[in-house]
């Protein structure tokens, strides 16, 4: 294994494009130290591409939209406080991979990149309507989150390319969002089932809503129909009821050692309904 | 194999060491520097016995490769004490006996102390949910939480 | 030995709680522990192990390994003893494979070379050819006649005709009239449970350090429970005598009974031997879970009658455990505990030890104990369900005290279970208010305990202080244990104590740090070193004075004279004694060596409160309080910890941690992020009650208390959710999807 360092989005993107074998690039190091110790994946060519200028910052733009770089572990996300009024399901998604040592080190880009299911930090950017920055030898694009994981482990970037930021849209007033995931622990687990939902309020209806979750099926997903349960309600009985059975309904899972089709199908109608009070709560001025 | 020139700093002191690019940061505390004081409990970043710091941000050194610690400050448990004076966190481990074995508390010394740096009044469940990630086999936790927040009342009270 | 001067009260150092002599060392990151030593010239070890539950092996060809720069040894099966029989065989079958890989994991040939990573990869250039068989892994399924045979020749003569050759050991006891038992009961419970393989968990992953040199002397530094164990067994494997391996254990991170054995010493030993060089061998974390000891699985049918007023009229088990690969399984042991907390006059059991595709079981706190203790404290509390009856009364009624007869023969001595019962009626726990979706269990437990093989030497140093050897592992604080009851026997501050734990080259056979039985053994062995010791500090008193010995009495550090009539001489301390001694007689010490076996056993009643999450079935455990027998606690503060860290251990047991296999054969959940033990945010503080109803076969009273804990829990939790969700889940772990399923089939049905 070569282990690179890059100065620029450039040199990691020359390295990787130039390199046979398997790249990664090296951020947190949270999944690939994992892989690469138990020889799941042992790349050729590692690049860390912590040292390049501005990766490790958090930035409001003047329209209020915010730009996190791509090195920014979730503990650095946790102690912004403006980040986590905006957008609170963002980071506590973030928040929740790992233990406090892996919050030291993991970021948004990787969970993303992973290309794993149960991604908890991905399900909320997805109902943020977060986009990334592409870069690869073919020039740049901005790509939706959700256009990002493919298949379990799998990503659309094609070689060489690589992301260079997360953008979060402007916070609009009275909006709020969530995310919970189901673990058999308190701490420490993959979730077993993982919701987001986004949502914006006039007065107390639903106007605006977007609902994701993870680890149902083989990459996180957005629920358009969860969503449509949820608009021009105030999150009554029955739009509750509604949004638990489409989140449910849209669940293609599978048995695996962390739970069976028929327990992440049924907590998935669950957490989806715990999750919109959430939102709604923090969409009505409940601080997360 | 090419091996990689490492500078970095360890409890203040300037050390260098030549390392392997899959190396981790534990393996060359452990190997090169002579600091077996972080231990290796799992390798993945899920039981924290290798807890030290990195710039002063609490990370797993198992999860960190021996190059990427160029530059930076490393903090481990060999060098929490002051000399021969104890950091009230050690002291009231062994006053509260919250260690059985021992193999997890230098990763637990080295967490609880992050944690009272940043938070110097914890709750017993911010306790127990910032020290998730340091798993003990023996105590059941009890009398860990307890030293911990033994310790901070003092270290408050001595500030 | 002679009890005759035992002391239960007036102690002035035995239940105090001063700090352990070994704690700064392990505040600093001092200590040093299995994989923390090193060695001039030393090699790596990595080990080659089974993709296959079940194979043939074929070829091994180590030809492209041997290559890579920097390898200097591969060790095979042929590589170690042959004409092994018995338990040295099936050890050494496991420790590295034959003919066959037996389990995903098993060890199949090793690799030394100048660094940790090149071993590891040489290893992976090993190239052994399989013929992958069919696999067995569930205990049922290994019973059945379709079922694949693992080893033709693994059962012995106490297996009945018919039996799959699987069936590897079987027993049977009982007394009384069963069927009349049964006919006077009120209410009877039938009902099979499931408790899966769980691991120790230890944190520290094995790891040795080995030398051999062709002439056959060798020197081991590892991890272990009892390194006595390891040089017979490394001996054994290697075809070495035995005293010409001296082990010397570092300090140890966990064993949980998972290092009463070996794994890899022996591979760290043939591979030093055909290096010539030192070996150093650490286990990942996944090998630890793969192919080390893990617990028996089990499955358990148990019948219980029960009169309305709560009288156990009869009771019947049948007990099958799935040791892995390998007989040994411990079902006698859950036999014996499984009904042992009650006075039952008709009971009758079956057991079965069964072999399967998985690594080779071993000894896990109170080994077989906690899954009897589910079987039968959740048949109980069915009846009590059943019959209305106050789950503590009706153990009163039934409880084991000195004398009752226990079902596998045996009359318990004097025993402590309705004094643990009694403080749990009474603590405020069993009186608190529950609320919505949240249930209460009770549950209690036994562990017979252990003496075992024993050596202890204490010696006065010039100064009057003394050093006390011992050769059991300090696994939880026993060496302050040691220190405390040497002072206590001295008279001497416990900080004139220091206790060492010896190599295998300084005392006569230790067993291992298992079975309860440090504190007991090791700390009985220490005392009577001290009497002992004292004997001659008197003795050299006595000449002094010019007095017979017999006039002198032992007294706060001082020799004095034990009363008018022997002389007035002032008190000599023993630093006065200690002085002078190399020119009154020599060297002062004591030592003692036995094979003690008035352990005693030591039961427990423990409670829990929990919470169900009735839309996720998650459990939250809400309080939990333990309350056991521990004769006399020596250092009450590391009574406590055993107490709480067996409760937890049960717990995680009870909720998250099992074996999964795949439909494969292989281990699906080799990492701490998937076998799930509890993490501190699962946890309450764990409340603590310390009982102490001395044990007869202790000088102080001492009772092990070490592994009891970990047997309530199982059943207390499953009785907990049974009142929080209205579901009884008779297979553990109570995971949230078997609790979900288990309330959508009752709202079903």
């Amino acid at each position: 294994m070569r282990y690179h360092t890059a100065a620029s989005f450039e040199e990691a993107v020359a390295i990787a494009a130039a390199a046979e074998g398997v790249t990664r690039f090296l951020a947190g190091g949270t999944d690939v130290l994992v892989q690469l110790r138990s020889d799941v994946v042992t790349p050729d060519d590692l690049i860390d591409i912590k040292h390049i200028p501005g990766v490790s910052e958090i930035i409001r733009a003047d329209d209020g939209g915010w730009t996190i770089g791509i090195a920014v572990p979730g503990a650095v996300m946790g102690e912004h406080a403006d980040l986590c009024r905006d957008w609170p399901g963002v980071v506590e998604g973030m928040e929740l991979i790992g233990s406090t040592q892996v919050q030291g080190r993991a970021t948004l880009v990787g969970n993303l990149c992973n290309g794993s299911p149960a991604a908890d930090g991905v399900p909320a950017l997805m109902t943020a309507g977060a986009t990334v920055s592409v870069v690869g030898p073919n020039g740049s694009r901005t790509v939706a989150v959700q256009d990002i994981p493919t298949a379990p482990g799998r990503i659309s970037l094609s070689k060489g390319e690589m992301i260079t930021a997360v953008h979060l849209p402007a916070r609009a007033e009275h909006a709020g969002d969530a995310y919970l995931r189901f673990i058999p622990r308190t701490e420490m687990d993959i979730a077993v089932v993982g919701c987001a939902v986004n949502l914006r309020l006039d007065g107390d209806v639903i106007i605006e809503a977007s609902v994701a979750l993870g680890a149902v099926a083989p990459t996180a997903r957005l629920v358009p129909a969860a969503a449509e349960a949820l608009i021009g309600s105030t999150l009554d009985d029955a739009a509750l009821s509604a949004l638990a059975e489409a989140a449910s309904a849209a669940c293609s899972p599978i048995d695996d050692k962390r739970g069976t089709i028929a327990f992440r199908t049924r907590v998935a109608g669950v957490l989806a309904r715990r999750a919109a009070g959430i939102a709604y709560d923090r969409a009505k001025g409940a601080s997360a | 194999m090419s091996r990689i020139h490492v500078t970095t700093t360890v409890n203040g002191d300037e050390v260098e060491y030549l390392c392997e690019p899959r190396e981790t940061l534990l393996d060359c505390l452990r190997d090169h520097v002579g600091l077996t004081g972080a231990k290796e409990g799992c390798g993945t970043g899920d039981c924290g016995a290798c807890s030290v710091t990195l710039d002063g941000r609490l990370v797993c050194s198992c999860l960190v490769l021996g190059a990427e610690a160029e530059g930076k400050k490393v903090e481990t448990i060999e060098g929490l004490a002051d000399g021969d004076t104890l950091h009230p966190l050690q002291r009231k481990f062994i006053e509260h006996a919250a260690l059985q074995c021992g193999i997890c508390t230098p990763g637990i010394l080295i967490a609880a102390k992050a944690l009272l740096e940043k938070t110097p009044d914890p709750t017993e469940t911010e306790v127990r949910y910032w020290l998730a990630g340091n798993l003990c086999r023996c105590t059941g936790y009890d009398k860990i939480i307890r030293a911990v927040m033994d310790a901070a009342a003092e270290m408050r009270e001595a500030s | 030995m002679a009890l005759d001067d035992r002391k239960t009260d007036g102690f002035k150092y035995i239940g105090t709680r001063p700090n352990r002599p070994d704690g700064l060392d392990k505040v600093t990151g001092k200590a040093r522990f299995g994989a923390d030593a090193s060695a001039s010239g030393m090699l790596h070890g990595a080990i080659v192990r089974s993709p296959h539950a079940h194979a043939r092996i074929l070829k091994i060809d180590a030809t492209r390994a041997l290559a890579l720069t920097g390898v200097k040894a591969v060790v095979t099966r042929a590589d170690f003893a042959t004409g092994l029989t018995g338990e040295d065989a099936d050890l050494l079958e496991n420790v590295i494979a034959g003919e066959k890989a037996l389990y995903d994991g098993h060890a199949i040939a090793a690799v030394a070379a100048t660094s940790a990573l090149i071993a590891r990869d040489a290893a992976k250039l090993v190239e052994v050819t399989y013929e992958p068989l069919p696999h067995v892994t569930d205990v049922d399924a290994a019973m059945q006649p379709d079922a694949p045979i693992i080893r033709a020749d693994a059962a012995d003569d106490s297996v009945p005709e018919g039996m799959h050759p699987n069936v590897v050991r079987y027993m049977e006891f009982g007394r009384g009239d069963l069927e009349a038992g049964f006919a006077e009961a009120d209410a009877i419970v039938e009902q099979t449970y499931k408790t899966e393989a769980t691991h120790q968990g230890y944190i520290e992953p094995h790891a040795c350090l080995a030398q051999l040199g062709a002439d056959g002397r060798g020197e081991l530094w590892c991890c272990t429970q009892g390194h006595w164990f390891v040089r017979r067994m490394c001996t054994a494997l290697l075809g070495l005598e035995t005293s010409q391996l001296r082990v010397t254990p570092s300090e140890i991170g966990g064993g949980f009974g998972g290092k009463t054995t070996v794994f890899i010493d022996p591979i760290a030993l043939a591979l030093s031997r055909k290096a010539s060089r030192p070996v150093k061998l650490v286990m990942s974390r996944s090998e630890v879970l793969r192919a080390t000891g893990p617990t028996a699985s089990a499955s358990m049918d148990i019948k219980i009658g029960m009169k309305r007023d709560g009288t156990i009229t009869a009771a019947s088990g049948v007990f099958r455990l799935q040791g892995g690969a390998f007989p040994g399984a411990p079902t006698a042991e859950t036999m014996q505990c499984a009904f042992a907390c009650y006075e039952i006059p008709a009971v009758h059991e079956v057991g079965y030890d069964v072999i399967a595709n998985r690594p080779k079981q071993a000894a896990y706190r109170a080994p077989g104990a906690p899954m009897g203790a589910f079987a039968v404290e959740s048949a109980l509390d069915e009846l009590c369900r059943e019959l209305d009856l106050d789950p503590i009364e009706m153990r009163l009624k039934n409880a084991s005290r000195e004398g009752t007869r226990s079902s596998f023969g045996p009359r318990f001595p004097r025993v402590g279970l309705v004094e643990t019962l009694e403080a749990a009626k009474a603590h405020p726990h069993y009186a608190a208010p529950l609320g919505p979706n949240q249930g209460r269990g009770v549950a209690c437990g036994y562990w017979m305990n252990w003496g075992g093989e024993t050596s202890v030497s204490l010696a006065i140093s010039e100064d009057g202080t003394a050093q006390v050897t011992v050769g059991t592992p300090d696994i939880g604080g026993s060496r302050a244990s040691m220190a405390l009851m040497a002072a206590e026997a001295l008279g001497i501050p416990y900080e004139n104590v220091r206790c060492n734990i010896a190599d295998t080259g300084s005392l006569g056979i230790n067993e291992p740090t298992h079975g309860s039985r440090a504190t007991y053994a090791s700390g009985l062995a220490t005392i009577e070193s001290a009497r002992q010791a004292i004997g001659k500090l008197c003795e050299r008193a006595a000449d002094k004075w010019g007095i017979d010995a017999e006039a002198v009495i032992w007294e706060d550090g001082c020799a004095k004279p034990s009363g008018p009539n022997a002389g007035e001489f002032p008190p000599l301390t023993i630093a006065e004694i200690a002085a002078e001694m190399g020119s009154t007689g020599g060297p002062i010490s004591g030592h003692h060596e036995a094979t003690p076996n008035g352990h005693g056993g030591s039961f427990g009643t423990h409670l829990v409160d929990l919470e169900v999450d009735p839309e996720t079935g998650r459990t939250t455990i809400l309080r939990y309080t333990v309350v056991q027998d521990a004769g006399k606690a020596i250092h009450p503060a590391y009574v406590e910890g055993q107490f709480q860290g067996g409760a937890v251990q049960g717990i995680g047991w009870a909720l998250n941690e099992e074996y999964i296999y795949g439909q494969d054969g292989r281990l699906q959940n080799p990492i701490f992020l998937d076998y799930r033990v509890p993490v501190a945010s699962d946890l309450p503080m764990i409340d603590t009650v310390i009982v102490e109803v001395p044990n007869p076969g202790h000088p102080y009273g001492v009772r092990g208390v070490g592994e009891t804990g970990i047997t309530p829990p199982l059943p207390a939790v499953a009785n907990a959710v049974a009142t929080a969700a209205g579901v009884r889940l008779r297979h553990l772990p109570m995971t949230p999807p078997r609790i979900l399923a288990a309330l959508e089939q009752k709202a079903g049905g």
